[in-house]
């Protein structure tokens, strides 16, 4: 395939290369099969879903509808970058142990979808939650524990928890 | 509904809710899904598909597509060396279509490349030229004869009558209906996905797979593959939900066959549209009743007829219509009745499983036609649902006697004394996202109507017609930690959680190590049909019983007690009759205990030609109300409030039953107001999230949940499955409620702005 570009990604605190690659990948793609992240997810490849959702230069996007090679040069963080393996942040934690996580595979975007709307919005309504979260879709849960666990992280931090 | 610990519950046993061991790996991103695999070295597989829904294949040729750089291998209907056509009951759908397609995105051949993109342009280049004919896509043409045969099975699938009591009763009060219930998507999030990795020499192949039952899936693939079972090994991919559309073949044997040919590891992953076409939906169906009832209200005698698309292949269409036409009474005492059903085959999307299988099509038609009752007779929803409803002893129209726990009165009455929402018509103040409509400020608060209305259903667990989905599960302690293996697979549903609880609750455990969900041990039947924690639940718990029964003789033996006293308090084994008390970890010191377990049900029969049978395992019941607010001039629609009681025997994990009711709620939800495959002419026009619109967190009401718990004699666990029932009679409530707020007739699911406002 022609059009290939070697170019750097700054993904959640490092500079990734990526080489090889078509021009027309998204970031979705690139995060996934060339970076290996595979936390980020497609669902539905047109922005619908939320599930491919990544902070770029602290904006929550879809990855699904970003050029990877557009986004050189700006600060990328995935599901990956929020916490380590095995340490999971507060909104994680919560999912998981508030039934928030049943497939899982919206789970990821998200939990991206509720950190950025933490870091804006600390305290939220229920209706603040329903508007910020409404461009995830999740079909397993019918979204009652996620507003749930959304809530509890934030009573959490209200605490100083 | 507290989701607290119980006092008396030990943590992470039965009763409890502790966190799923695949929680936090999901929250994490570091959970693998089907779509996450790969191997080195692994191409790319993608499928060719008819963009006709009724065509005759005149010629195909793959030779460009071999011009293009990258391409590995291009397979045909002539390349697949073994059965050339599989299917869940019926072994009627083609691996690839050879001289016809029947439906729109029926697959015709497809290509292993180096990158999705080449495999995109290996397709583009592939020539089909096709004949192309009238498609027979109104069911009651598949039913009259007026259409050739489409498909050499014909094109009735099944017809079933019941025939029931007093054919020539009329009663003092007559209602009719007819009700129709579109096309709906499983759309779950996982888009169907795939590795498959061939033994050396083509001998056998191993497939990682997102799919609902291991081990059928390896049935059909090694019959198309012309390979013993044995050399045909399944492992679940994670699966990213399924509700039904994974319980049939979708890219399996596609994948497999590529990865034989290539001698290397072929990666398929379905794209959203692809998946729309690629699997089965919820069929639409038409429904006309007529109801008899004594002035009074007492149901006597239901009149139905009930058709079924099944679309171009048969999948599970003979079951699906079993379900629909032996829950047309509903949940209530009826005597009399004459049923005529019929799955037919169409040119639209091929139609299967679909969460509530059967019973969602005749619920939303019975539910209708008790409203109408009520109205009739002058008794309000909840009046009449109460004067008629079943009870453990009765008998169905099937001549089947209901012998498990039915708590219908029990469930109605605990939703009627739910709260009502404390929000107000059209939403608080300063919310305007509380309003029909939301954001947009469209909807004038004064012009918002309220209403409310009922759904109440009977659903069965387990499969029917005397089919024994047995579940297999195996236990092994050692040092105090157990391990379990099956086959069940884990959608998204708990189960993984739940073996956990089993396992400590029966050994005094706290460590459970689950093993890779895989064909290497016996069948635990699909994740379908609320049977998992029946049938899977089951055969945990006989296999960890067994073990325990071993861990007791060695137990016994050691300190010369008969094993008959031990018994398991906490995580000590204690003889009851003595003093003994010791660590389960203790006791089993040095020794290893291994056991194995089938879970069958109880026997079923076929229905005979009047519908006359015992043809279904168990039941469970479920009531729901719904609160709307509706704007009648702009056809708006916002659901404020979903209140449910729901039987379900005995609650494991509430967090889980929780979590299956909300979700199943969403799906009803769904139905009744936004979701439809849109098919005209055979070919469907929304197949996109975009267009395919589906409830987000802003479309979900709050949900007020009350468990009728009566653990259940026949079951295992004393649980009833609790994934069906929540889809069912939401649907007809939502719809009752808005029939409420507007008085429109509303016959038809998913209800359209246009039905309100423009009737």
């Amino acid at each position: 395939m022609g059009e290939n570009e070697i170019y750097e990604l700054h993904v959640n605190g490092s500079l990734r290369e990526v080489r090889d690659a078509w021009i027309g990948e998204s970031l979705l793609y690139v995060l996934r099969e060339r970076l290996g992240l595979l936390g980020s997810k497609g669902a539905c490849e047109q922005g619908e879903c939320g599930s491919c959702s990544v902070l770029v230069d602290d904006e929550l996007v879809c990855s699904c509808l970003v050029l990877a090679a557009s986004a050189v040069g700006q600060a990328i963080v995935t599901i990956e970058g929020i916490a380590p393996a095995g340490s999971p942040s507060d909104v994680q934690q919560a999912f998981a142990e508030y039934g928030a996580v049943q497939c899982g595979f919206c789970t990821p975007g998200l939990i991206m979808a509720t950190h950025a709307l933490l870091e804006r919005t600390p305290q939220p309504t229920d209706t603040e939650i329903r508007e910020a979260l409404s461009g995830n879709i999740c079909r397993c849960t019918g979204y009652g524990r996620i507003i749930d666990a959304v809530q509890q992280v934030a009573v959490s931090r209200a605490d100083g928890r | 509904m507290s989701t607290a610990t119980r006092e008396s519950v030990l943590s992470g046993r039965l009763g409890d809710s502790p966190i799923r061991p695949d929680g936090i790996a999901k929250a994490q991103g570091s959970f693998a899904f089907s779509g996450d695999l790969s191997a080195d070295g692994a191409l790319w597989g993608a499928t060719l598909r008819s963009p006709h829904a009724s065509a005759r294949i005149v010629r195909i040729d793959v030779s460009p597509a071999w011009q293009i750089d990258g391409v590995t291998a291009i397979v045909t209907a002539d390349d697949v060396p073994g059965k050339p056509t599989y299917g869940l009951i019926s072994s009627d759908q083609p691996v690839f279509a050879a001289d016809v397609v029947r439906y729109t995105g029926e697959p015709i051949a497809a290509v292993a490349a180096d990158h999705p993109e080449t495999c995109r342009r290996a397709l583009e280049a592939i020539v089909v030229e096709y004949e192309v004919l009238a498609p027979l896509t109104e069911p009651e043409r598949a039913i009259d004869g007026s259409h050739p045969p489409i498909h050499p099975d014909g094109n009735v699938i099944r017809h079933q009558r019941i025939i029931a009591g007093d054919q020539s009763l009329v009663g003092d009060v007559v209602v009719e209906g007819t009700y129709e219930l579109g096309m709906q998507d499983q759309a779950f999030l996982g888009l169907e996905a795939a590795l498959a990795l061939p033994d050396p020499g083509g001998a056998g192949i191993e497939l990682f797979v997102a799919t609902q039952w291991l081990h059928e899936d390896r049935k059909q693939i090694a019959a198309c593959l012309d390979l013993a079972p044995d050399k045909v090994r399944l492992t679940l991919g994670g699966v990213g939900g399924s509700f039904g559309a994974r319980e049939d073949i979708s890219l399996q044997v596609h994948a497999c066959l590529l990865a034989l040919r290539t001698g290397r590891p072929v990666r398929m992953a379905y794209s959203r549209e692809e998946s729309f076409l690629g699997h089965v939906h919820r069929h639409p169906a038409k429904v006309w009743m007529r109801h008899h009832a004594t002035a009074g209200g007492v149901l006597q005698r239901i009149e139905v007829r009930l058709v079924l698309d099944g679309g171009a292949y048969a999948s599970t269409s003979s079951a699906v219509l079993l379900n629909a036409v032996t829950h047309t009474q509903g949940p209530y005492k009826c005597a009399n009745a004459t049923v005529d059903g019929y799955a037919v085959r169409t040119n639209n999307l091929p139609c299967g499983a679909m969460r509530g299988f059967g019973v969602v099509q005749a619920c939303f038609a019975h539910e209708g036609q008790i409203d109408k009752l009520a109205v009739a007779c002058g008794l309000d929803p909840v009046e009449i649902r109460l004067l008629n409803a079943m009870e453990t002893g009765d008998s169905l129209i099937t001549g089947q006697v209901i012998e498990n726990v039915a708590p219908v009165a029990e469930c109605i009455r605990a939703v009627a004394s739910l709260p009502l929402p404390d929000v107000p018509v059209g939403g608080r103040d300063g919310e305007p996202m509380q309003r029909p409509g939301g954001a947009g400020l469209t909807a004038d608060p004064s012009h918002i109507r309220r209403g409310i209305g009922w759904g109440v259903a009977i659903k069965n667990l387990m499969y029917s017609e005397g089919f024994d989905d047995y579940s297999t599960a195996r236990c092994r302690l050692v040092d105090g930690v157990a391990s379990l293996k099956f086959a069940t697979c884990e959608v998204g549903q708990g189960f993984v959680v739940l073996a956990q609880q089993i396992a400590r609750s029966v050994l005094g455990v706290d460590d459970v190590v689950l093993e890779p969900i895989d064909t290497s041990i016996g069948s635990a039947g699909s994740t379908s049909a609320t049977r998992q924690t029946w049938m899977s639940g089951g055969a945990v718990d006989g296999a960890c019983r067994l073990v325990r029964e071993r861990l007791f003789e060695h137990v016994g033996a050691r300190y010369d007690i008969d094993p008959v006293s031990l018994a398991i308090d906490g995580r000590d084994v204690v003889d009851t009759t003595g003093t003994l008390r010791i660590s389960v970890t203790e006791a089993c010191a040095g020794a290893e205990f291994e056991e194995t377990f089938e879970h069958h049900h109880r026997p079923t029969e076929d229905l005979d030609e009047n519908g006359q049978g015992n043809c279904h395992t168990a039941f469970a019941f479920v009531a729901h109300r719904a609160v709307v607010d509706v704007d009648p001039e702009l056809g708006l629609v916002k659901v404020v409030q979903v209140a449910t009681a729901q039987d379900v025997g005995r609650a494991l994990n509430p967090l889980s039953v929780m979590g299956q009711i909300e979700g199943g709620i969403a799906q009803g939800l769904g139905l009744a107001v936004m979701e439809e495959i849109i098919v005209t002419d055979g070919l469907v026009r929304n197949a996109s999230f975009t267009d395919y619109l589906l409830p987000t967190m802003l479309d979900m009401p709050h949900v007020v949940v009350t468990l009728i718990e009566h653990p259940d004699p026949m079951a295992p666990l004393g649980a009833k499955g609790v994934g069906e029932p929540p889809t069912i009679s939401s649907t007809p409530a939502i719809v009752a409620a808005i029939r409420d707020a507007t008085g429109r007739d509303l016959s038809r699911v998913p209800v359209r702005p246009s039905d309100i406002c423009l009737p």
